[in-house]
């Protein structure tokens, strides 16, 4: 156990050597490591809980997405019978599906095109099989369209990866420094963004869907009237926005004119005669077009600018609008002009997302965290330093160069994988120390029983560590259990405390095999010790 | 240099004559602990009960908490609690889940927010939403039996069955009497507290694994001692390594304890407990004595005892 060959001596020494070594670019200035190569940028990110910043969980509202879905095959269902000129009555949804009545005689005919609604899932070169509408056919020429599990779980899957982008744009409007939003489980969103002390504005941002329509408002009746009694079928009343103060009814056509797709463009600025925050405007060449059509057509009339089902103005059309570019105004504060541009321009989100956790740590208490984790760090380890010199003399220090070296191969390893330090994880390493000496503990105790049973100081130290070793991997893989555990089932922090507690115990492993070691064998080789100092 | 010795150098304490005292001791604190857990119940906090935590410090000097109260109580959000956390200017304030779902927690911070205006820094502010809680909890649940699951068919592979078995029953002996205490204590039940739990698990396993690894290498190399006289054997000669590895690790918690701030109090306060405490008695007084009850040693060959192999 005691003798190395000279290669494998160095393989150690080199091994940790290069591991301490991505340590090094923590001690420095972020600007002064931003001039280095890139390999050797990789450091330790600091956890929310440590710089401040805001962690928020969002949830795409599925039953928004499925009712979108089953409305769209009901509108799909009613182009197409129309289309085929077959009779139909009752066209609704219904649960998970939409159903129709079709007239005596169209069955067949029905039956053949509303077949085509059906794709076969994930395209034409979908090989599952699935498909993702199914179609079963009653008595009295009832015809059930379902929309399949997969089909609607894949247009899930859509909304998120669309959502995650929008997410993105809208994050980036304001800022911050280096936001992480990513995906998590099926679907949610996590965004996370360091620094951010209030995340006021960051959730109203990311709590609207920001869908805009500009549509003609249906003057056919009294948006009162239309309020109590049935309105047309073709259109519907909305509210005007509660930024007037009160919030007034209006009837508004279904029909979307231009919808807020077609945008290239948008800009906060003021009114050049009222000197109001305004948003500005221009449409892609198409929506140009379809704006320019219908204002031409409905001059003098009124239409409205709709955003989330909620009516922000609604202008008379003094003019034809053939430029593509408009303005929208609706008492808005600088503000609020500010952020809907930003909506604007990162477009609307396929369906609503609602925030179902929130953590913001503010700067304040990072900084507390990270001088408090810093004492108590310095503390725990001058005292077991302490303690082991007392306790084992030349082989306590032995044992705490190994621990220092383990601590700073830690420190590598967590920068190599660039992973977050967090408040648990600080302790995580607090702990390391405690137990990393018990690996040295372990072989020293069994050097003392060894010497007590007879044998000769360096076969001692030998039957020590070769018996100690055994138990040290044994003991240790249980705890490496569990925090792989803990690293699988947590978060944030949790999950912090759980890498470094996973990576002490590798490094503790590893220094108690081969550094500790390695010091022991050349101080036998270098003494030739006649009793052994333990 | 005279070095320290804790622990004499050949103890030879009758261990395994205290499992007549221990083993009643242990089922009657662990009885305390469920009913501890059932009557008493744990403080959930709001990571499995879901709900909007708040740590504010008033800018002005010491916070004045019966005005803060008074204050939010107007609010009508339910329960609100309000607690001096760390210094005399700092106010951790919990409110219950609100009902209606995710979108009602936010209003309620934005209450609170506006209720408190500009008097305070909001050091914290975290809203776990009601179906967020519930998984974290089932996660939590989940992650301690798997665990537990993995260790014990870890440790079947590398030893007997009955080890695992031993080591399963101090393994949940410790988290039944962590958790009593935590309830005893009122200590916020959270997330942080189940990576205390399984640290827990982990650390009072390894040190059950020194000891079990001792008698295995024992029981090869004496056939024919009495098997209480072999764990006494095993425990006496891994006291010395027990005890001081105890004291490392009580010294980097006492560390954390004393200077870590209030964040891991709870934490370190948990794990000071089920490590230090319950971790070392449960190795010694729980998980080596039942092996005698679990069978261990009894296919022994009938032989001579292997003579220690001495040069």
């Amino acid at each position: 156990m005691l003798y190395f060959t000279r290669w494998k001596a160095a393989a150690v020494v080199f091994t940790a050597f290069i591991v301490c070594l991505f340590a090094v670019p923590n001690f420095f200035p972020e600007k002064t490591v931003q001039s280095w190569p890139k390999w050797a940028q990789r450091h330790v990110v600091l956890g929310l809980d440590l710089q401040g910043g805001s962690h928020i969980l969002l949830e795409v509202d599925s039953n928004a997405v499925r009712k979108e879905k089953l409305e769209t095959l009901r509108d799909d269902v009613r182009r197409v019978l129309r289309e085929a000129r077959v009779g139909y009555t009752g066209l609704a949804v219904r649960g998970n599906s939409v159903e129709v009545r079709i007239r005596e005689g169209g069955e067949q005919q029905a039956r053949t095109k509303l077949q085509d609604l059906s794709q076969p899932l994930g395209g034409i070169l979908g090989t599952s099989g699935a498909r993702t509408v199914d179609i079963t056919t009653e008595a009295g020429g009832l015809i059930r369209l379902t929309m399949t599990e997969p089909a609607i779980i894949e247009r899930i899957r859509q909304s998120v990866e669309q959502s995650i982008q929008i997410v993105e744009r809208r994050v980036n409007e304001l800022g911050t420094v280096e936001p992480l939003i990513q995906r998590q489980g099926v679907d949610r969103i996590l965004v996370q963004v360091p620094g951010l002390q209030d995340p006021t504005r960051l959730k109203e941002l990311l709590g609207k869907t920001a869908k805009l329509d500009f549509r003609l408002v249906d003057l056919t009746m009294a948006p009162e009237q239309a309020q109590a009694g049935r309105a047309p079928p073709e259109s519907e009343v909305l509210m005007s926005s509660a930024k007037q103060g009160q919030r007034a009814p209006y009837l508004i056509e279904k029909r979307v004119m231009v919808s807020g797709g077609d945008l290239t463009d948008a800009q906060p600025g003021f009114d050049q005669r009222s000197s109001e925050p305004i948003v500005s405007f221009r449409f892609n060449t198409s929506g140009a077009r379809k704006f320019a059509q219908v204002t031409q057509e409905n001059v003098g009339k009124p239409f409205a600018i709709v955003l989330d089902n909620e009516v922000i103005s609604a202008p008379v059309i003094r003019e034809p609008i053939l430029g593509g570019s408009g303005q929208i105004s609706g008492s808005f504060t600088v503000e609020q002009a500010n952020d809907l541009a930003i909506l604007l321009r990162a477009g609307a989100l396929p369906a609503p997302l609602t925030i179902i956790e929130e953590r913001t740590v503010g700067p304040g208490l990072g900084q507390d965290s990270i001088e408090k984790g810093k004492l108590s760090s310095y503390v725990g380890a001058a005292m077991v330093i302490i303690f082991m010199l007392v306790t084992y003399g030349l082989f306590g220090l032995f044992a705490n160069i190994a621990v220092a070296i383990n601590v700073a191969m830690i420190f590598g390893i967590l920068s190599l994988l660039n992973a977050t330090l967090t408040l648990p994880g600080i302790a995580g390493i607090v702990l390391t120390v405690g137990i990393a000496v018990d690996s040295n503990v372990l072989i020293y105790e069994r050097i003392r029983e060894e010497v007590r049973g007879g044998r000769s100081p360096i076969n001692a130290i030998d039957a020590g560590f070769s018996r100690a070793l055994a138990t040290i991997l044994d003991s240790n893989i249980t705890t490496f259990i569990a925090a792989a555990v803990l690293f699988y089932i947590g978060t944030g922090p949790v999950r912090g405390f759980a890498v470094t507690l996973g990576i002490g115990i590798l490094t503790t492993v590893f220094t108690a095999f081969t550094v500790t070691r390695l010091i022991v064998a050349y101080w036998v080789r270098w003494r030739r010790p006649q009793h052994v100092p333990i | 240099m005279k070095l320290l010795r804790i622990v004499p150098d050949d103890t030879k304490f009758d261990f395994m004559r205290f499992r007549r005292i221990s083993f009643p001791v242990s089922a009657l604190l662990s009885i305390m602990a469920i009913a501890l857990y059932f009557f008493h119940g744990l403080n959930f906090g709001i990571d499995f009960r879901g709900g909007t935590l708040l740590e504010v410090q008033s800018k002005s000097g010491p916070a004045d908490i019966a005005k803060m109260r008074t204050t939010l109580g107007g609010l009508n959000l339910g329960e609100v609690q309000l607690q001096q956390f760390g210094g005399p200017t700092d106010v951790l304030i919990r409110i219950s889940e609100q009902p209606g779902g995710d979108a009602a927690q936010q209003a309620a911070v934005q209450k609170v927010r506006a209720a408190l205006g500009s008097e305070v820094d909001y050091r914290r502010v975290e809203v776990v939403g009601p179906r967020v809680s519930g998984e974290l909890l089932s996660y939590g649940v989940i992650g301690l039996i798997l665990a537990i699951l993995c260790i014990f068919i870890y440790l079947w592979f590398r030893f007997e069955w009955q080890f695992a078995l031993g080591a399963m029953i101090a393994n949940v002996h410790d988290l039944v009497l962590t958790i009593g205490f935590m309830s005893l204590a009122q200590i916020d039940f959270d997330l942080t507290s189940i990576a205390a739990l399984l640290t827990i698990l982990g650390y009072s396993l390894n040190d059950t694994v020194v000891i079990y690894d001792r008698i295995r290498e024992m029981l090869r190399r004496y056939k024919k001692l009495p098997i209480a006289d072999l764990l006494n054997a095993s425990i006496n000669s891994t006291l010395s390594r027990s005890v001081i590895t105890h004291v490392t690790v009580s010294l980097a918690l006492l560390a954390l304890l004393l200077f870590g701030g209030q964040a891991i109090h709870s934490f370190t306060a948990t794990m000071m407990f089920g490590v230090v405490l319950v971790g070392t008695y449960t190795s010694i007084f729980i998980a080596a004595p039942i092996l005698i009850y679990l069978g261990v040693g009894l296919g022994r060959a009938e032989g001579r005892d292997e003579t220690p192999d001495r040069p």
